[in-house]
């Protein structure tokens, strides 16, 4: 029986597909309310779908850690692009513990936010085409998920990147929209580029795109003894697998190619949703867990991933403190928890020359990708819920919203304390799983860092809390505000998990989401640190407190002292630390004009003013030019008629 | 019909088509462009039929992988010229057959662009009936002569279409182009006519000229004299200048033909004369090609960002995309040489589109400075969605045409393990960067933003406009979403060549 489900699993990208070209080619545009609920009904279909897929997988995927290793099974597979006799790249559906889980997640959040969206979007011109590029975009983060290859996990990776361009900017008339998509187009194009020649790189030397060729231990040490032809003789291992991992470093937006990310908000509310929630932004941490068994052999790699995720986590989180936009606050802390995920992933590797892996460190990774997933969506959603009734992004135009907000108000509350990581919320299992394997592994510079977020974290997430919904209210108008049942419905319902999800998932995530076999020995289960889950408490309660100190108890003059007092450091820091300017700078001043502007001078002036100088020089030095312009290629016309012409007279052809 | 027998169809219906409307009054527009779309519509017909032909005889037959033997199907030789052994010697592989389908494809749907042209309309379809003629023919001799003289018939009515139809420098960018390309086939014919002496059979065969070794002294100077030749037709770098002022100048169908099918015949003749007959002198010079080469693609891509007027955008893309196909043959491996048959196919189409839609855009707007657009989203959805699908796959999205050809090349050239190969390869994959970024500002431009004031009356495409539009947007996605069949055509006919030029 759970072979016919697990055979069927394609269906899970049919039915979005089936979505978006129904939507977007006809009933878009000739009964939107009917696109709408189109939407919604195959997006139920889907998680069903998907719920069945993943029960199913059960005693075929999922594998407890004492049989070795988790397995992976290839369910569908057909040729597609042929490059050479033994390259060819696939498509097929490639199911293991870390798919499995992303597409159940994919699938709840995306029925959630499509529900959510048939009342944000109400009354929208472009409703119809709203849900088509939704489901567009639903269908592109499936398939990058359940890609058996990197060539096609590279196709997915692509249409991802399209669909949320389309929906960013999907408010196409305003001008900061279409920046904002342009830019987190282009940011995560540049990533590509580099990724590309990853997989290019990484395809030559190993034959294969296939991940069951690539995450083999063999390949690995094949990699490893190649050595480039060129440049300090680096390893293709290396080389090839940092290659890649950039391609993760831009969609998942670490520091620096981090700036695409709060300008995203641009697009409507359920969009910024389902991008950090779903696998938008999550795509690079599951690039590099999909890519795990080859990049643990590779020591650079896995120590770039731990320090770039270390950065980032601590770089957003100070940022998020000062921001005034909600949105953006959000988009800061999707960052910073991405910089979990990722130096996460990058602990795995036991420090020390010959450490092995440590299997808790990558399934904390995972564990925190779902947990986070939840209360992510929640809090955008409940944003969307505050802005619809505010008409406004900015904290200095709320306050005192919890009377008149109540269900989201509530649900809110759960989910800061989720990704703050207090006792018992889903975030502070994930969370803590991710503190005690880097510790375990013994990156104790990057534990602090972690601890040291944890806090941060409860700081500016309750700052955006209190500033909300607390204090007096800061709005210029007061007309009573009142909450939508179809968009509290999906909140409330994802107030759910945000609270229970890590506590009843925790065992499962540890003992069966585990990195599978990779030519790194694994260092087997390590010993657990009870002191840890006591200071991750206490950090993340004293950021809660200073929050309220600060921002709770509705008076602002405090915080005004500290921004006075703080002064430049202040300044630098709600500037985004000047990234954005200097990027400006980089694309304007350097590539436009640096670069392409010289080079259409020098195209037109010299290149063609070569080609000119030419046809000059005959002019001035025979008559062969002055009979060109006076019509030599008619002569030359008519010759060359007259030569047919001649040709067929006295050639021998039959006609 | 026999085979050769439709071959000849394929390029003696155009003149047939142009005969049929010679005693038509000069004034009934209407009728001309029917005779001239029933024709051309009715070739394509042919062409389908050949290519579902061509795919069935090559299964029986085989496609000569593996064996070295290029095996030519409906092939067929007359005599012509006995004196000096010139022969009607025609024939398809399967890069005849896909360059001849895509000229179907893209004449047809030039002609429905130009439904809107009444100014001498007579004539206009004529030449550009005559060139299509002379574009079949190329594609389908094997006779060098033969082969060059389809060449000149299809390059010379540019001159004319371009000079009396144009806009802008007309007179200028017409000469320039014309020019230009006639000093390349000068190259061509001194290293045809050296093939010819040398060869020492005194034959114009290209499938007996490839059983000659010809000496190396001789292949280190006819080499750069025939692949320059046809490079500059392919836009190389230096030789690409007359791009941007031609197109620019050229009326819509024009465009789409030259761009789309006229510039392939250079990556077609570098590949199938320079290369094919001359692999020895492809040996040694090819470091400097490649480098030209890359320089196109890199270039053509950074002069693309500064540009304002959409033809000229589009023919700095054109630049880079045609540098990519020869930067596939540069790489002188299978999958760069298959990547440069896919990549001609692809460009053509999607550039046939882009050019299609920038003359309805023109058509509105009356102008081509994107900065004096924005908006067209709202009041013309449909050519706008078009427009930004032609844009993705300019910029190689996955599921569009470009994408396919793209890696296909990259692929190819990485599998160059030369130093200069590898160091090129890089920045070919970095360039399509600097791609994203005119593509999407382009787009951005035109399509989102703010409406302005005066394009609030303006409509979205006729029926006749979205036909197209339409045909091309298939096949753009035809061959994104399923390139199988065509891959497995282009193996065959890619495999005796690159056999010939690696066994050096």
């Amino acid at each position: 029986m759970a072979e016919i489900f697990l055979a069927h699993s394609y269906l899970v990208l049919l039915l979005p597909l089936t979505s978006f070209v129904v939507i977007g080619l006809w009933l878009g545009r000739s009964n939107p309310s009917a696109a709408a609920w189109l939407a919604v009904a195959l997006a139920a279909v889907n998680l069903a779908v998907a719920l069945t897929v993943a029960l199913a997988s059960f005693g075929h995927v999922f594998e407890p850690l004492a049989t070795g290793g988790a397995s992976a099974l290839v369910a569908l597979n057909v040729e597609w692009l042929n490059f050479t006799p033994s390259l060819t790249a696939r498509l097929g559906i490639y199911l293991d513990p870390i798919s499995v889980v992303m597409m159940v997640v994919v699938t709840t959040i995306a029925l959630l936010v499509t529900f959510y969206s048939m009342g944000y979007m109400k009354g929208d011109e472009g409703y119809g085409r709203f849900f088509a590029l939704l489901s567009l975009f639903v269908f592109s983060m499936l398939g990058l998920i359940l890609s058996s290859n990197i060539f096609q996990m590279f196709v997915f990776w692509e249409l991802v990147g399209v669909s949320s361009y389309s929906l960013i900017g999907f408010w196409y008339q305003k001008p900061s929209a279409v920046a904002a998509s342009k830019k987190a187009f282009i940011v995560t194009r540049f990533a590509d580029a580099f990724f590309l020649l990853g997989i290019i790189m990484a395809s030559y030397y190993a034959g294969s795109f296939d991940f069951t060729v690539l995450n083999d231990p063999a390949t690995a040490k094949v990699l490893a003894q190649q050595t480039l032809p060129w440049g300090p003789g680096l390893p293709v291992l290396t080389v090839a697998t940092l290659l890649i991992f950039v391609g993760g470093w831009g969609k998942s937006a670490m520091f620096p190619l981090h700036v695409w990310l709060p300008d995203a908000m641009e697009g409507p509310t359920p969009v910024s949703s389902i991008i950090h929630s779903a696998t938008m932004v999550v795509a690079g941490v599951f690039l590099t867990a999909r890519m795990f068994p080859l990049f643990a052999a590779a020591d650079l790699t896995m120590e770039v991933v731990r320090v770039v995720g270390a950065f980032t986590a601590l770089f957003a989180a100070v940022i998020a403190i000062t921001q005034f936009d909600i949105k953006r606050i959000l988009a800061f802390s999707t960052l910073s928890q991405l910089g979990y995920m990722m130096f996460s992933l990058g602990a795995a590797k036991i420090s020390g020359g010959d450490g092995g892996i440590n299997s808790l460190a990558y399934s904390a990774s995972i564990f925190h990708i779902f947990t986070h997933a939840f209360f992510k969506c929640l809090l955008f959603l409940g944003a969307g819920v505050v802005i619809h009734a505010v008409h406004n992004n900015d904290l200095a135009h709320m306050g005192g919203l919890r009377k008149q907000l109540p269900k989201t108000y509530w649900s809110m509350l759960i989910a800061c304390l989720a990704i703050s990581g207090v006792y018992p919320f889903a975030g502070f299992w994930s969370k803590d799983a991710i503190l005690l394997g880097a510790w375990q592994s013994g990156h104790y510079l990057t534990f602090g860092v972690g601890l040291l977020v944890g806090g941060l974290t409860a700081l500016y997430m309750f700052r955006f809390f209190f500033l909300i919904f607390h204090g007096e209210s800061r709005q210029e108008t007061h007309a009573p505000l009142h909450e939508d049942p179809v968009m509290t419905l999906p909140i409330m319902i994802l107030a759910v998990p945000s609270a229970l999800a890590g506590i009843m998932a925790e065992h499962f995530f540890v003992t069966h989401v585990i990195p599978p076999l990779s030519s790194v020995p694994s260092a087997g289960i390590l010993p657990h640190a009870d002191w840890l889950p006591v200071a991750a408490s206490f950090a993340g309660l004293a950021g809660l407190l200073l929050a309220w100190f600060l921002y709770g108890r509705g008076s602002r003059a405090l915080v005004a002292v500290s921004q006075e007092r703080m002064g430049f450091l202040y300044t630098l820091v709600s500037n985004k630390f000047y990234i954005d300017e200097a990027y400006l700078f980089i694309t304007r001043r350097l590539i436009f004009d640096g670069v392409a502007a010289p080079i259409k001078w020098f195209d037109r002036r010299v290149v063609d003013g070569a080609m000119d100088a030419v046809g000059w020089l005959l002019q001035r030095g025979g008559n062969g030019v002055r009979l060109a312009q006076n019509g030599l290629l008619t002569l030359y016309l008519g010759m060359s008629i007259l030569g047919i012409v001649l040709l067929f007279l006295f050639g021998n052809l039959p006609f | 019909m026999n085979g050769p027998t439709l071959l000849t169809a394929i390029w003696l219906i155009p003149f047939l088509t142009v005969l049929a409307s010679l005693p038509v009054d000069r004034h009934n527009h209407g009728l001309i462009k029917k005779i001239s779309l029933l024709g051309n519509t009715v070739n394509l017909g042919l062409i389908i039929w050949l290519t579902v032909r061509f795919i069935e005889s090559a299964g029986s037959i085989g496609t000569g992988a593996g064996t070295g033997a290029t095996v030519l199907h409906f092939a067929m030789k007359l005599p012509w010229f006995e004196l000096l052994n010139i022969e009607y010697n025609i024939g398809v592989d399967a890069i005849s057959v896909l360059m001849i389908l895509l000229t179907g494809t893209v004449i047809v749907t030039g002609i429905l662009a130009s439904w809107q042209v009444t100014d001498q309309a007579k004539e206009f379809f004529a030449l550009l009936n005559t060139l299509v003629a002379g574009v079949y023919g190329v594609f389908i001799s094997f006779d060098l002569f033969t082969f060059f003289l389809f060449y000149e018939i299809a390059v010379l009515p540019m001159y004319l279409l371009i000079g009396l139809w144009g806009t802008g420098r007309k007179e200028y960018a017409a000469m320039k182009l014309t020019l230009m390309l006639v000093a390349g086939s000068a190259f061509i014919l001194a290293g045809i006519l050296g093939l010819y002496f040398e060869s020492g059979i005194a034959s114009f065969d290209l499938m007996k000229l490839a059983q000659v070794n010809f000496a190396p002294s001789f292949q280190l100077w006819a080499f750069p004299l025939i692949f320059a030749g046809f490079g500059v037709l392919g836009a190389l770098f230096p030789f690409h200048t007359w791009s941007p002022d031609g197109h620019a100048s050229a009326p819509t169908a024009v465009s789409m033909l030259h761009a789309g099918v006229l510039m392939k015949l250079g990556g077609y003749g570098c590949l199938r004369v320079a290369m094919y007959l001359l692999p020895q002198g492809a040996e040694i010079w090819m470091p400097l090609f490649l480098v030209l080469v890359t320089i196109n693609v890199v270039y053509g891509a950074f002069g693309a960002i500064r540009q304002t007027d959409l033809k000229y955008i589009t023919a700095y893309s054109s630049v880079s995309h045609c540098g990519l196909v020869l930067f596939g043959l540069t790489a002188m491996t299978y999958a760069g040489m298959k990547g440069a048959v896919l990549q001609m196919l692809s460009h053509g189409l999607m550039t046939a589109l882009f050019f299609c839609l920038i003359g309805m855009i023109y058509g509105r707007t009356h102008t081509r400075e994107i900065e004096k657009m924005g908006g067209l989203m709202r009041v013309m959805p449909f050519l706008s969605v078009a427009f930004v699908i032609a844009g993705l796959a300019g910029l190689g999205l996955p599921s569009l045409s470009g994408f396919v050809a793209e890696a296909t090349v990259f692929i190819g050239a990485f599998a160059n393990p030369a130093p200069l190969n590898r160091v090129c390869t890089v920045l070919a994959v970095l360039s399509i960067v600097v791609t994203a970024v005119y593509v999407l500002r382009t787009a951005n431009t035109v399509v989102n933003g703010p409406l302005r004031e005066q394009f609030k009356h303006l409509t979205d495409a006729s029926f006749m406009e979205k036909l197209p539009v339409v045909i091309l947007l298939f096949t753009l996605f035809g061959m994104g979403l399923l390139p199988g069949w065509i891959i497995n055509l282009v193996n065959g006919a890619i495999d005796p060549i690159f056999h010939k030029v690696v066994q050096q």
